[in-house]
């Protein structure tokens, strides 16, 4: 990476007795789009408030642009930032909302003119400047309040679950919205959610946080598909584990449901201890297929028709396992009971350590 | 109709009957100053009184000043205590309530003790130091509703959200408390500015112990001499604190409806 934009330095903090966030490292290369995920109460809020300036570590240094910002108060560091509340000013007109932040820095009337002007136009209300916030739905408010952070031509956008609060449809178009806003301004981006399909879909990297611990930092790629510990794999994407005992760890075969498995490669645990196998929903297949080697048999216990994919769950030994198929209109789906294999590659095999 | 049915209807005009019986006896006999016909006469003349318009007048500003007083000090500290300190919030509610609770007599003579002409403050020795000791007597007297008000005007906005959003914003405390937090508790603020001026136009203990020419003192006076004007200048007293009561409701109806809050 080029020289940070952002530098989070073993920044720790703790609320009295209660660790909140644990030694956190983080740099973030100028123009990125980084999102924060994790469960409810993990730290992200407080992470992001501690980059706008709303608490203060206990420990650690934060940089933004070079400047050590870390004994700077919110109002001048220069950073924008959007509520999951909106907090939109509601005695103020959206145009009035959009130049609060230049007005109080003392721009003229014509200079905050020209630039609500503008960012009404970035975000599609035109027509809605002398509105009040109360007169607008949901996800025009949270509109407002992106162009509101954004105005201000702050160094970085910090946004705290902006779309939880609106219904699904809009979520998804808004957040196709705010990344192609940012991607045009190039500006400096943290985004906290709680939801993977958001943080994957729109982020240049992800920091999957876990009690306060940045569990992983990686591309959506990477997290998804080479998740480095057990939490980041259960916690993105579904995940099937099947508990094994190690016969040979130097050729990587195992015992499960069974029937003897051939991993190809070493494992980290020595013959006859227990370890989990994780599978991901679409790398295993109902019934034999081709470059799938590994089958394990079991009985069809749930169909779930999600329209253009089918999940099936069978049930091997006694454990469940979740696979998804392309719907096909030729053929029937899966019937409850009928007897059948799954089958997977050894490449697809995660094995986390716990 | 049922028997509970007319009971809270007898109850209901009892009640009525014991507001208002009176009210209208008082203003009956205040339409009698003339023999044998009932006449305004008793309004002309206390309306015409210069001592009316000069107490009325001085009251009317004292109110204002003390409104003025009282809102400069209560929105910061009530916005403060719910912003930072909202464990000291029952200390604050407690010492709110205390006006209610000492009575008047007891503060004014609490007040000429401290700041009688002889001690290290001498508010008394001078006309205008009285003024302003009576100003803050009634910033005291008015303390219970205005800070009930402005607390239940910033419970309707979410406080702390819209202070980080401005101040990130740039802005800075005085620019928050005037552009962003006293706007929308200004319905409130109004409500909490009519309650004090009617406490403050009827008030007669402090500006009568103070020796001020305030329009209680007024009222009291003349009722212990003259017979129709005091019942007249009741009713429209009564019609003044009517009034105020009346411009609460007007106003919030126009209250600013608050952001939509994600359920
Ligand atoms: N001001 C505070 N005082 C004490 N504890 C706090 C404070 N703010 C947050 N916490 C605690 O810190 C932990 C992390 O909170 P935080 O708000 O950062 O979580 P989060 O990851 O944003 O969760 P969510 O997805 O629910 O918003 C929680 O356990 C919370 O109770
Ligand atoms: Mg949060």
């Amino acid at each position: 990476m080029n020289e940070p934009f952002i530098r989070l330095d073993r920044i720790n903090k703790a609320f009295g007795p209660t660790q909140v966030v644990r030694d956190f490292n983080l740099d973030i290369a100028p123009g990125e789009f980084v999102s924060f995920l994790g469960p409810s109460g993990c730290g992200k809020t407080t992470t992001l408030r501690m980059i706008a300036g709303f608490e203060t570590p206990s420990s650690g240094r934060i940089a933004i642009g070079g400047r050590d910002v870390t004994n700077l108060r919110p109002n001048q560091r220069k950073i924008g930032m959007v509520f999951q509340a909106y907090a939109l000013f509601p005695n103020l007109t959206v145009a009035q909302n959009i130049g609060f932040g230049m007005r109080v820095a003392g721009a003229s009337r014509a200079e905050i003119n020209g630039r609500v002007a503008e960012m009404l136009e970035i975000i599609k209300l035109p027509q809605h400047g002398k509105r009040y916030p109360f007169q607008l739905s949901g996800g025009q408010q949270q509109r407002v309040a992106l162009a509101r952070a954004l105005a201000v031509r702050p160094q970085v956008l910090l946004l705290d679950e902006p779309l939880s609060a609106l219904d699904a449809k809009i979520r998804v178009s808004l957040r196709e919205e705010i990344r192609s806003i940012q991607r045009k301004l190039g500006i400096t981006t943290i985004y906290v959610t709680h939801d993977q399909e958001e943080a994957l879909s729109m982020s240049d990297r992800i920091v999957v946080m876990h009690e306060g611990v940045a569990e992983q930092v990686g591309t959506p790629f990477e997290i998804y598909n080479r998740p480095a510990t057990r939490f980041v794999a259960s916690f993105v994407g579904t995940l099937n584990v099947l508990k094994a005992t190690v016969l040979d760890p130097a050729s990587g075969t195992v015992r499960a449901a069974g029937r003897d498995l051939r991993l190809d490669r070493r494992l980290p645990a020595g013959a006859g201890e227990g370890i989990s196998l994780s599978l991901r929903p679409e790398v295993v297949s109902l019934g034999s297929e081709p470059g799938r080697p590994l089958e394990l048999p079991g009985t069809v216990s749930e169909v779930s028709f999600l329209g253009s994919v089918i999940r099936v769950r069978v049930q091997v030994d006694d454990l469940f396992l979740s696979l998804d198929t392309f719907n096909n209109p030729a053929a029937a789906p899966p019937a409850i009971g009928e007897a059948t294999v799954v089958s997977f590659s050894p490449d697809d095999v995660l094995v986390i350590a716990d | 109709m049922k028997p509970g049915r007319i009971g809270a209807w007898v109850a209901f005009v009892l009640g009525m009957a014991y507001f208002f019986l009176p009210l209208i006896a008082t203003f009956e006999f205040s339409m009698r100053m003339k023999r044998g016909a009932y006449s305004f006469e008793a309004y002309r003349v206390i309306l015409s009184d210069p001592r009316f318009q000069e107490t009325f007048g001085y009251s009317a500003l004292v109110a204002l000043m003390t409104i003025l007083v009282g809102v400069l000090l209560v929105v910061p500290t009530a916005y403060w205590i719910r912003l930072k300190l909202p464990y000291l919030r029952p200390v604050i509610e407690f010492i709110t309530l205390l006006p209610l609770v000492i009575p008047a007599i007891v503060i004014v003579f609490g007040y000429l003790r401290m700041y009688n002409s002889s001690s290290f403050l001498p508010f008394t020795g001078s006309r205008r130091g009285t003024d302003i000791l009576l100003i803050f007597g009634y910033v005291t007297l008015a303390l219970p509703y205005m800070y009930r008000a402005v607390d239940t005007g910033l419970r309707a906005i979410d406080v702390r959200t819209l202070t980080e959003a401005a101040e990130i914003l740039g802005a800075k405390w005085p620019t928050i408390i005037a552009r962003i937090i006293l706007p929308n508790v200004l319905i409130a603020v109004l409500s909490g500015a009519f309650l004090t001026f009617a406490i403050v136009i009827g008030e007669f203990t402090m500006a009568s112990l103070l020796n001020r020419p305030a329009f209680g003192p007024y009222m009291q006076n003349l009722g212990a001499n003259r017979a129709y004007e005091p019942a007249a200048l009741a009713v429209v007293a009564f019609a003044i604190t009517w009034a105020c009561m009346v411009l609460i409701q007007v106003v919030s109806r126009f209250a600013p409806k608050t952001a939509e809050r994600p359920g």
